[in-house]
């Protein structure tokens, strides 16, 4: 198996151009979004969808800069994309297979497996994979796995003119990341943190994490994501208790008092040997 | 809900424009929750039917296993026609994995759908007019000799299938509740605890209707203590899950899927108080069946619903993860 790659997005030097979305939709041919006027800043895509595998957030904020002035505006832009979980939901809750992870680690939807039952939609702790309505199957960010085979990076990191997007081996990009995150704090960007880089957190750590300037839910983020499936046994130990409380209480509907007053027939399975046979008995009485 | 209100003040929860987090459930109405109806409903039903064979209510057995073969194929029906791919739903049993709630449920439908049609075997092989539900006439017993073969084989395959059903029928009626609560969906995933006895009342209340609508009510005593032992796990199951998920129960009492639940929760509950009297009269049965039927689907469309909208408003997702983290770091 390949080394495990990934992206490190470094938003605090991405300048919102939205190279990394065409370079995304021209190589991956994706259809557009429909063009929807978001009303919200420079953002016409929204939000990562079926056909939206890297996703530009513009955010406005009125707040202190360090360094700066007081009460300076300042803009976060930030490049989002599929984290390709360590513990990853969608491939996880995936019934056909179609989801699968490859030798870089990173998880890839097989368009020719998919039947589009569209669980991996609400399992996605991030909101990142969905049904494309036309076409009835689930797409998403495929970490451009036919580049990688070909030995070329991704679109969107080839792409980015500032290096806000890099990829590479995961450890090193760990590490760079941490280095650069200390330089910002060393700078006076307090507020400057690492997300999704910690194997210890909810998803096992993202092969896509990111550095941010506020808090990940100020960027349309999770602030604490978990796999869903971490809970799965303990579900199903409810659901066994429910299933078995529900044997019980149909079984004492027919052994209970009530349920052996009134009924067709005193014969139990052996009654079937009887005449007219227990199906025959009394059928058609009593109404 | 006030309390709640002042514990977690608009204020402090911060959203990327009001956008959600999470992607809310794409899957459609009716087919999607109609299904947890069928599928649930199936399932109580072959548990009935099972025991309404062994304890000799034959007519009641004979209703109920029509209506668990009837629901797991048309629940598998509109399954597949949810699938934004229909000719491929045979790609649900490509594999089978563990970990993924919706292929276990496949498997454990399929099985439901391939036993309860079994099982059908054994009343259809007792000939006409004896076996069916609505089938009153009192001939073809033995004494057929051409089917006499048939007969030897065909009944007991279809007991032992019907046997089998009982095993794949509780599985089938709460399945779903896994199903739904393995998503990042909070009001669906916080819930796994009461979402089975939820669906298992619930399923318990439409079987016992189904099989009260379609049995001699003479024969029928059993159906109406199933009823309403589901009614009352149901309604209990519902209150205790929106009293637990406090902020997150706020989504099953609002808006569209709000009015959904409270009307699901007084259709049951009427429904099964009237389901205790109604071996009195057909009209009773009739008005106690269909108030218990709708009460189910009532609350299927409702939980759905739900899941909608907390997946929909980001605060669901963003407050509970914001106070977990508080948590622990403190």
């Amino acid at each position: 198996m390949a080394e495990r790659t990934g992206f490190f997005t470094d938003t605090s030097v991405c300048i919102g151009c939205k190279a990394c979305e065409v370079a995304c939709k021209e190589w991956n041919q994706l259809p557009d979004d429909g063009f929807v006027f978001q009303a919200t800043s420079y953002d016409n895509t929204g939000m990562l969808g079926a056909s939206t595998w890297r996703h530009v957030a513009f955010i406005e904020q009125s707040r202190p800069v360090p360094g700066g002035d007081e009460g300076v505006e300042r803009w976060l832009m930030s490049s989002d994309v599929c984290k390709h979980c360590t513990h990853a939901a969608c491939l996880d809750v995936c019934p056909t297979g179609a989801l699968f992870r490859t030798e870089f680690d990173t998880v890839v939807v097989q368009p020719d497996i998919c039947n589009g039952c569209g669980y991996c939609v609400p399992a996605c702790p991030f909101g990142v994979i969905d049904r494309r309505e036309d076409d009835g199957r689930a797409w998403k960010c495929t970490m451009c796995y036919d580049r990688q085979r070909g030995g070329l990076e991704p679109a969107c990191a080839k792409a980015c003119p500032t290096d806000s997007i890099q990829f590479g081996p995961l450890d090193e990009l760990r590490e760079r990341a941490e280095e650069r995150v200390a330089r910002l704090r060393a700078d006076g960007h307090e507020e400057a943190r690492l997300y999704g880089e910690s194997p210890s957190d909810g998803v096992g750590g993202a092969g896509a994490f990111f550095l941010l300037l506020d808090e990940p839910e100020a960027y349309g983020l999770p602030p604490d994501p978990v796999v869903t499936t971490r809970d799965l046994p303990a579900m199903w130990r409810w659901a066994g208790a429910a299933a078995v409380s529900a044997v019980g209480a149909v079984a004492l509907a027919f052994l209970g008092p009530r349920g052996q007053r009134g009924s067709g027939g005193s014969r139990g399975w052996g009654g079937s040997r009887g005449p007219l046979g227990p199906l025959g008995s009394r059928a058609g009485g009593g109404r | 809900m006030t309390r709640e209100r002042a514990v977690v003040p608009e204020a402090e929860f911060r959203s990327y424009y009001g956008r959600p987090v999470i992607k809310p459930p794409i899957w459609h109405e009716p087919h999607m929750p109609t299904y947890l109806y069928l599928g649930g409903m199936s399932g109580v039903s072959s548990m009935m039917a099972v025991m309404a064979r062994l304890t000799g209510h034959d007519r009641l057995a004979a209703t109920a296993r029509v209506a668990a073969a009837a629901g797991a194929a048309s629940g598998a029906a509109l399954l597949a026609a949810e699938l934004g791919r229909p000719e491929r739903f045979l790609n649900m049993l490509r594999i089978f994995k563990p970990t993924s709630p919706m292929s276990v449920g496949s498997w454990i439908l399929a099985a439901q759908g391939g036993l309860s049609a079994a099982a059908l075997a054994g009343p259809l092989n007792a000939g006409p007019p004896g076996g069916l539900p609505h089938a009153g006439g009192r001939t073809g017993g033995p004494g057929r000799a051409p089917a006499g073969v048939l007969h030897g084989v065909l009944r007991p395959l279809g007991d032992a299938a019907l046997l089998a059903s009982g095993v794949t029928g509780p599985l089938t009626a709460t399945y779903t509740a896994v199903l739904v609560a393995d998503t990042a969906v909070p009001a669906w995933h916080e819930a796994y605890r009461e979402l089975p006895f939820l669906f298992a009342g619930s399923a318990m209340a439409a079987a016992g209707a189904v099989s009260m609508l379609g049995t001699p009510r003479v024969h029928a005593g059993p159906a109406r203590v199933v009823a309403v032992l589901g009614a009352a796990v149901e309604t209990v199951a519902g209150e205790v899950m929106e009293r637990r998920l406090g902020f997150l129960g706020e989504p099953y009492r609002t808006g569209r899927a709000g009015r959904l639940m409270r009307t699901a929760r007084a259709l049951t509950a009427g429904g099964g108080l009237l389901a205790a009297v109604a071996g009195r009269s057909r009209a009773l049965t009739v008005l106690s069946g269909l108030a218990l039927t709708a009460g189910s689907l009532c609350t299927r469309f409702g939980i759905l619903e739900a899941g909608r909208a907390s997946a929909l408003d980001p605060k669901y997702t963003v407050v509970p993860q914001r106070r977990r983290l508080r948590a622990g770091a403190g």
